[in-house]
């Protein structure tokens, strides 16, 4: 198969990322071998809401993950030399799953499901003179005999698709209710359940059905709309995970070293901090980005692929992100050591001669970590929204890349348009809106879990 | 008191002097002076004369940080960066690279952005303690929990969301008020509407969830239960002894904001087309108008000082067992 003439061009996000995975099965092995640990975590997923969001988000780091796969197709023609040749645009292990979507462009605008095109053309009719209509889609519809079974096309392929799904899904859901059942468990299977099956029925449908139609529609160049959505889940998982995690070790060295040195150590963070602070952070973030810019452009030999580019920028985008926002971490882990350091155990350490880098190892530490997971969480869903706010104002991700934010930006000025192109602009929201919501509660959860002082003035539950 | 403002007011010396290195620092990095006067001059034949005159006309001809050919005190202040940035210091805000007087256009621009920031504050911290308390007053129940999930809901849609719904339901759709733009004068409210109204629904959701905690926080302290326990009314409860005593830490927890009221939100006044402060810093910045950037950051960054000093002040009015030394 030529599928698999492919060359492996991994991006430097992709290599990121697959660290992050990396170190984050770390620290699941650590959590499972800590008993405390454990306690906590399973108060997250053992509460409805917790599973319910730690299921999406899973679903979305998931596309995240098989998107940053990438790799360059072989070229049919080899060269004079006989050597190989590869295309010049990278593909990733998502787009192969995502086939019937790509390569189907229309010429412009359809609405989701159409079979027309959204906007009148001059047609010339066989038998001589120019009418005006909208043109029948190059490849919405296209297997239909005939146009007015349209609807009922519609109607019929989702329930065929939404049943040959259902079956398997709860057929295995069974066998798994039933096997559980002898092992006392808490967490909330019905709830896992009911999110596993719509997850599974959602996209298989919209995978299913984009084989015969655009089911968000087309964009202003004719791509199909749900591609490039999901193509978009990639940029905003990985601009939520990165970002976060570029401010994890400045907040947590920094924070940590002020409140434990004190002295001259504390006075240098407290300026950097206060310095970063003054600045309005998104003046500082626009200033960064225009800087990447500007060395992209007097450095072309670096970036041989035009993704190279795109990627480069987004990295860079991830790192400045993050510079700008470790200052709140680090203020309350900076406070929080201030306040540790006083207790009788750390001072009993320091009597007993333990080494200052022990005692943060093994008292501070492990006691300010969930201030920093819940930070952790928290900025997640911040950046992700960030993203669109940035690409909205021009200093987000490349143009080129798909992102929420590029994708709301193009449709702003369609809806101007008179009948209202909205299936960009809802498409971009709902999926955005998802992952952020499932962030946002699972936030919730692990500080309920993790703050002992919220639990008490919390949701009574 | 008194010695502590001052003290606090010479701590700021440096961090000043931080924030115009950063944003120097941020801005030539990549950028020379060379490549600023031919973005500037616009056009692409730029000769090399006119591209000197520009520099020596705006006084980029001399170097960035250290004079290696000055004496004396004349290898720190014979350059750019002490010439542009440590007059800021004087409030010395020069002219902008395109030649315009950038405090007077601070002066002219400062209004529109106070009109909607202002009320776009009061407005929304009040109705955000209202909510906050109302959730409060129906704490543990089923409309307690609805409130919250519908908090988060509104905390995880994009910004960019409300501005687009609010321009095309209000403004195209039922043609209520316009799209974007501003006039001064009297009719300046009909173009203020929008923006306020967007800025207002954004923070609500996050807004009333914090201080809905506050304010449970409060209602958990024991006064609020011997309060109870006296029989005094539940509504005299939460508006006699809950909601005053929760406003201290939501007052001195926005007090920070107040000055940089002045500098408006970028992203408000772009999306929406208002020609305040916020939007000339993101169209200077477009234009790498390194004057502008320049003068506005330093003054977000002294607001932003004076906010922390007021902050600080305001504990010690709230709370008399808080001193300054």
């Amino acid at each position: 198969m030529e599928v698999f003439d492919v060359r492996l061009h991994l991006l430097w996000s992709d290599i990121l990322i697959f660290l992050l995975v990396a170190s984050l099965c770390v620290f699941v092995v650590t959590v499972v071998r800590n008993p405390l640990a454990r306690k906590r975590w399973s108060q997250v997923f053992e509460s409805r809401i917790g599973s319910a969001s730690f299921l999406v988000i899973l679903f979305y780091v998931l596309i995240a993950l098989t998107d940053s796969v990438h790799f360059q197709k072989k070229l049919d023609q080899a060269g004079d030399s006989g050597e190989v040749h590869y295309a010049p645009e990278v593909t990733s292990l998502l787009d192969l799953a995502l086939a019937p979507m790509f390569g189907r462009d229309e010429k412009t605008y359809s609405a989701p499901f159409a079979i027309h095109s959204f906007a009148k053309e001059n047609m010339e009719l066989p038998e001589g003179g120019v009418m005006r209509d909208y043109p029948r889609l190059e490849h919405g519809g296209s297997h239909l005999d005939d146009d007015a079974q349209h609807e009922a096309d519609i109607v019929v392929k989702s329930m065929t698709v939404v049943g040959w799904t259902l079956v398997p899904v709860l057929i295995l859901l069974f066998l798994h209710h039933s096997f559980m059942k002898k092992r006392d468990s808490r967490l909330p299977w019905p709830v896992i359940y009911f999110t596993f099956s719509a997850i599974v029925v959602v996209s298989s449908w919209a995978l299913y059905m984009s084989q015969f139609y655009h089911v968000l529609g087309t964009d202003k160049v004719g791509q199909d709309v749900l591609y490039g959505a999901v193509k978009a889940v990639r940029t905003g998982v990985l601009i939520g995970t990165l970002a976060t995690l570029v401010t994890l070790p400045l907040a947590v060295l920094l924070g940590i070293s002020a409140g434990y040195f004190r002295g001259w150590v504390d006075d240098v963070v407290q300026y950097i901090y206060t310095t970063l602070n003054s600045i309005p952070g998104i003046l500082l973030i626009a200033a960064s980005v225009l800087l990447i810019d500007v060395y992209i452009e007097t450095h072309p030999e670096q970036f041989k692929l035009l993704s190279d580019r795109a990627d480069f920028k987004f990295v860079a985008l991830c790192f400045i992100l993050g510079m700008t926002s470790w200052t709140g971490l680090c203020r309350l882990l900076r406070a929080e050591t201030l306040k540790l350091s006083q207790l009788e155990y750390v001072q009993a350490a320091h009597a007993f001669g333990v080494s200052r880098w022990r005692v943060i190892m093994r008292h501070i530490l492990p006691n300010t970590t969930h201030l920093i997971l819940i930070a952790l969480v928290l900025d997640f869903s911040g950046f992700v929204l960030a993203e669109a706010v940035l690409s909205y104002i021009g200093v987000g991700v490349d143009p080129s890349m798909k992102s929420w934010g590029n994708m709301i930006n193009e449709a702003r000025a369609e809806l101007a348009r008179e009948p209202v192109v909205w299936w960009s602009v809802i498409a971009a929201f709902i999926l955005m809106f998802v992952l952020v919501l499932a962030a946002n509660l699972f936030s919730d959860r692990v500080r309920d879990a993790f703050d002992p002082r919220m639990s008490g003035s919390g949701d009574n539950k | 008191m008194l010695a502590y403002i001052i003290r606090r007011l010479i701590y700021a010396i440096p961090i000043l002097i931080g924030v115009n290195l950063l944003t120097f620092a941020l801005f030539f990095v990549v950028n020379t002076p060379e490549q600023m006067a031919r973005v500037q001059l616009g056009d692409k034949h730029v000769t090399e004369e006119a591209v000197q005159e520009w520099k020596a006309q705006r006084g980029y001809d001399k170097p960035l940080l250290i004079n290696g050919e000055a004496e004396g005190a004349g290898t720190f202040t014979e350059t750019i960066f002490f010439e542009k940035s440590l007059s800021l210091f004087a409030l010395d805000f020069g002219k902008s690279d395109a030649g315009r007087n950038i405090a007077a256009d601070i002066e002219q621009r400062m209004w529109p952005s106070l009109a909607v920031a202002l009320p776009t504050f009061i407005i929304g911290i009040s109705v955000n303690i209202a909510f906050a308390l109302f959730v409060v007053m129906f704490r543990a129940s089923i409309f307690d929990t609805s409130a919250m999930i519908l908090c988060v809901g509104l905390m995880s849609v994009s910004g960019v969301f409300y501005v687009i719904a609010g321009q095309f339901f209000f403004a195209k759709e039922w043609s209520l008020v316009p799209i974007s733009g501003y006039l001064g004068g009297a009719d300046a409210w009909r173009f203020l509407l929008l923006p306020v109204i967007i800025g207002v629904i954004s923070g609500i959701g996050g807004g009333t969830r914090l201080y809905r905690t506050l304010f449970l926080e409060e209602a958990n302290k024991d006064y609020v239960r011997t309060a109870r326990a006296k029989g005094v009314a539940e509504l005299t409860v939460l508006f006699r002894h809950i909601l005053p005593n929760g406003m201290i830490p939501i007052l001195t927890s926005v007090v920070v904001v107040i000055p940089s009221l002045f500098m408006g939100s970028l992203l408000v006044e772009s999306f929406f087309g208002i020609p305040g402060l916020g939007s000339y810093t993101l169209d200077a910045i477009q234009a790498q108008d390194f004057a502008i950037v320049r003068s506005m950051v330093f003054l977000g960054s002294v607001l932003y000082i004076i906010g922390l000093l007021l902050t600080d002040i305001s504990y010690t009015l709230v709370d008399p067992r808080v001193r300054l030394s």
